[in-house]
């Protein structure tokens, strides 16, 4: 695009102090990043920072309440996604774009993507043979995610925003994707890469940008040991030592409840393994999208593994629906609520659901025992019953331990909580919690996936770190500080946790 | 003002006690058209009418328990009209070959195998409900119509047992209640106190954590559109004792009104909420409100759009106050 003399010196966005607030939540307080043309600067922050807060702002998905967001110099209101891509801000999304059934050629004529740059850039990044008769829906993800790069390329864009852009993809389209990234900087223009992949950041950055809290609280140029620092930043000042519960982390002995070894599955769970013992909270940590969802899903029978072994007090396991893993004792607690409720059913129904899921429970209902039962779960719970006629009616806190009660209500020996106190009040927090050291103490065993650091001392045993699906680092909760976690997260780990990373293939 | 809005208005209020006993309200409804009845032709609501009402309410009402049984799973049987009619003509038939307790087992197979492909289609092949009761509707109606032309010669009879169940009145009463009260006392107690009931409303109002809770989900579709197709084929036994005249569209204007009372009767067609109650009152409303409408002497064009503008005006009447939109 041609610019006047004026704009060159101007940075190709410029956004200061943006802030947003979702009813009483503040999303950003004070947002800002500068890209230059010749830049790709990596955005960085933590799950919950409001990372994806700004990139949405950013591309016109949503208004800011507050700040300014200059393009080339000019304030701009991007009022749409369309009006962002109007002033030469072409984003590429974690999900693919095209529309599953039209074929590629019907859908860059949708995104009036000229046809040849587009083909040069897909042979660029390394995909010889695409057919423009494809239907986009029968392509592998990993090409998708390319095909949308090369959509984004072809449009010559001034400021290109790669969100997660190598997630999913095989290691050789991972440097070939890059390589052109790094060459767009070079060629002029402006790259916002987000990622939580500091070594790609280190090979292709110039610049970070870290989010926290909703503001911004570093630009840090890349050099050697800029990882330390971005974690610093990521975490803030309460680098404080956790406040651990009560007895220390009991010695595990004997066979393993669950025993997992290499379990894959799709593109992201690449090589998983771990123990959990009777009586153990084991705690998962991984960044979004490192295929903690799909080690979940596996276990809880909703997903096939194409890889890997699965045994439950030394038998080895192969589930084809949950009720299979729900009998070997793997109960799932899922972290969307609204996928494990009846939402317009009572609470004793949805407790009592699991039960009565076997052909042999068709018949009459105890109605006693389940009532008797029901009332146990919602007391253990303490469920707030006021409005226990249909359960959308209850507060978000006593739909999740309807959820969790469902399970309790039985006899629960493995129990998957994937992130179960997401978005809930901290005291129904505190319940759960006690809740989980309660089962543990019993005898259950617990695998529990949290998105929130601060909860790992307050409920766990042991902790796990996954990472481009892999398992990078097992610590006792004793040894789990939060940058220590924060930093396996990011795949900057011990020497054997390097290992793992290296053994990833990445560089 | 304030207080005003503190307080819940008229409406609001008359909706939580619907909400809370819909049953009770439908109830309401039908006397109210009894009594509309009553103004209007004095004289006419006594002992026989009573009677003649409850006996045409049945068939309808079994229909319809098809309807509110696979509503609550979100699904619906259009073929449940077809497969009545074919047990009926199958039996009347028969009857005449093999004698009349084998003609009825020989009517009900070819219901419970619709019902079985039914649930086939939707559970295991994941077929839309609407499209593959519609498909075997269809193809069962073809096949009656083959199996027909194989028996033409033989002629017809309605066993003299369906025309008592069916017609005959005992001390006022009609008989047809022998089946129809153990019938609908069965389905009540199977949809809140059986697991089968309970999983029903479970896959309606989330199939997805009905799975994740361990149920699968076909075996619960088979069984259930299995189940659908035998009280269809019952109903249409019931309805050619009624009507005495076995013919290939003989319960086929049964089809629509038996969703009509199911929905009338407060069962969502999205799965999860309603239950049989309802749908019985919802098939008197209905029997009851074609008699008014009969006697209002419209002509045919007339009554049909009153009728159906009376059932849209129910149905969305009832949506509003209980707050189900």
């Amino acid at each position: 695009m041609p610019m006047t003399q004026a704009e060159a010196g101007l940075p190709a966005l410029d956004a200061q102090g943006v802030s947003k607030r979702f009813g009483a939540v503040v999303a950003l307080r004070d947002a800002a990043l500068t890209v230059r043309r010749g830049e790709v600067v990596a955005l960085m922050g933590a799950n919950g920072a409001g990372k994806s807060t700004f990139v949405k702002i950013l591309t016109g998905a949503l208004r800011r309440d507050g700040g300014d967001v200059r393009i080339r110099g000019q304030d701009t209101h991007l009022a749409s996604p369309a009006g962002a891509r109007a002033a030469g801000l072409i984003p590429v999304y974690q999900e693919p774009s095209l529309i599953r059934d039209l074929d590629v050629a019907d859908n860059l004529r949708l995104g009036r993507t000229p046809a040849d740059p587009f083909l040069h850039w897909v042979r660029e990044l390394g995909i010889p043979d695409l057919r423009l008769d494809d239907r986009a829906g029968d392509l592998p993800l990993a090409t998708l995610r390319v095909l949308d790069l090369a959509r984004a390329l072809a449009a010559e864009p001034d400021v290109l925003m790669l969100d997660e852009m190598t997630a999913a993809l095989p290691t050789d389209l991972v440097e070939r994707v890059l390589r052109v990234v790094r060459g767009q900087a070079d060629g002029g223009r402006a790259v916002i890469y987000i990622s939580h992949r500091f070594a790609e950041i280190a090979q292709i950055c110039d610049r970070a940008t870290v989010l926290r809290d909703g503001a911004t609280v570093g630009d840090l140029p890349i050099e050697p040991g800029v990882e330390d620092r971005v974690v610093e930043l990521m975490l803030g000042a309460a680098l404080t030592p956790a406040a651990a519960r009560d007895g220390g982390p009991r010695a595990m002995t004997g066979e393993p409840r669950l025993h997992v070894r290499g379990l894959s599955s799709g593109a992201r769970l690449a090589d998983v393994s771990f123990d959990l013992h009777r009586g153990e909270v084991l705690g998962v940590v991984a960044l979004e999208g490192q295929g903690q969802d799909e080690l979940f899903e596996v276990l809880a029978g909703q997903r096939r593994a194409s890889g890997g072994t699965i045994e439950i007090e030394g038998r080895p396991q192969r589930f084809r629906h949950p009720a299979d893993a729900i009998a070997a004792g793997l109960s799932f607690v899922p972290g969307d609520r609204a996928d494990a409720l009846l939402m317009v059913r009572s609470v004793r129904e949805n407790i009592a659901l699991p039960i009565l899921a076997p052909l042999r429970r068709w018949g009459a209902i105890p109605m006693r025992t389940e009532g008797a039962r029901v009332a146990s779960a919602i007391e253990r719970l303490q469920i707030d019953t006021r409005a226990q006629g249909e359960v959308r009616r209850l507060s978000g806190g006593n739909q999740q331990k309807v959820t969790i009660g469902r399970w309790v209500a039985g006899e629960v020996r493995t129990l998957l909580l994937f992130d179960p106190t997401r978005g809930i009040d901290v005291r129904t927090k505190r319940q759960i919690y006690g809740l989980v050291r309660d089962l543990a103490d019993q005898g259950a065993s617990i695998l529990y996936y949290t998105s929130e650091l601060p909860e790992i001392p307050q409920a766990c045993d042991r902790v796990v770190v996954i990472f481009n699906g892999r398992v990078v680092e097992i610590l006792d909760v004793a040894e789990a500080t939060e940058e220590r976690l924060m930093r396996a997260a990011y795949g900057l780990t011990s020497p054997e946790g390097r290992r793992a990373v290296a053994g990833a293939g990445r560089a | 003002m304030s207080v005003e809005t503190a307080r819940p208005s008229v409406l609001g209020r008359a909706g939580r006690f619907l909400r809370d006993h819909p049953t009770v309200t439908l109830i309401l409804l039908l006397l109210a058209l009894v009594a509309l009845l009553q103004v209007l032709r004095p004289g006419i609501v006594n002992e026989r009418w009573i009677g003649n009402t409850v006996k045409f309410a049945i068939p309808l009402a079994m229909l319809a328990a098809c309807q509110t049984l696979t509503m609550l799973t979100g699904g619906i049987d259009l073929s449940a009209g077809t497969v009545a009619t074919i047990s009926a003509f199958v039996v009347a038939t028969q009857a005449p070959l093999v004698g009349t307790g084998p003609a009825l087992l020989i009517a009900l197979f070819p219901a419970i195998i619709l019902g079985l492909l039914n649930g086939f289609g939707v559970g295991i092949c994941r077929v839309h409900p609407l499209i593959m009761t519609l498909g075997t509707g269809l193809i069962g109606i073809g096949c009656l119509q083959v199996y027909q032309r194989s028996v033409i010669a033989t002629g017809s009879v309605v066993p003299p047992i369906l025309e008592w169940l069916g017609t005959g009145r005992t001390g006022g009463l009609p008989n047809a209640l022998v089946l129809f009260l153990p019938f609908a006392a069965l389905i009540l107690w199977a949809q809140g106190r059986s697991g089968f009931g309970r999983l029903l409303y479970a896959l309606g109002a989330n199939e997805d954590a009905a799975r994740l809770s361990g149920v699968r989900a076909w075996q619960v579709y088979l069984a259930l559109y299995a189940l659908s197709g035998l009280i269809a084929g019952l109903a249409g036994l019931v309805y050619v004792g009624l009507i005495k005249a076995p013919s290939l569209s003989l319960a086929e204007p049964l089809l629509l009104p038996s969703v009509a009372a199911a929905v009338i009767g407060g069962t969502s067609i999205f799965g999860g909420r309603g239950g049989y109650a309802g749908t019985i009152v919802g098939a008197l409303i209905l029997t009851v409100l074609g008699t008014l409408l009969t006697l209002l002497q419209m002509p045919e064009g007339a009554r049909r759009i009153l009728f159906g503008l009376i059932i849209l005006f129910v149905t969305t009447a009832y949506l509003r106050l209980t707050d189900q939109g």
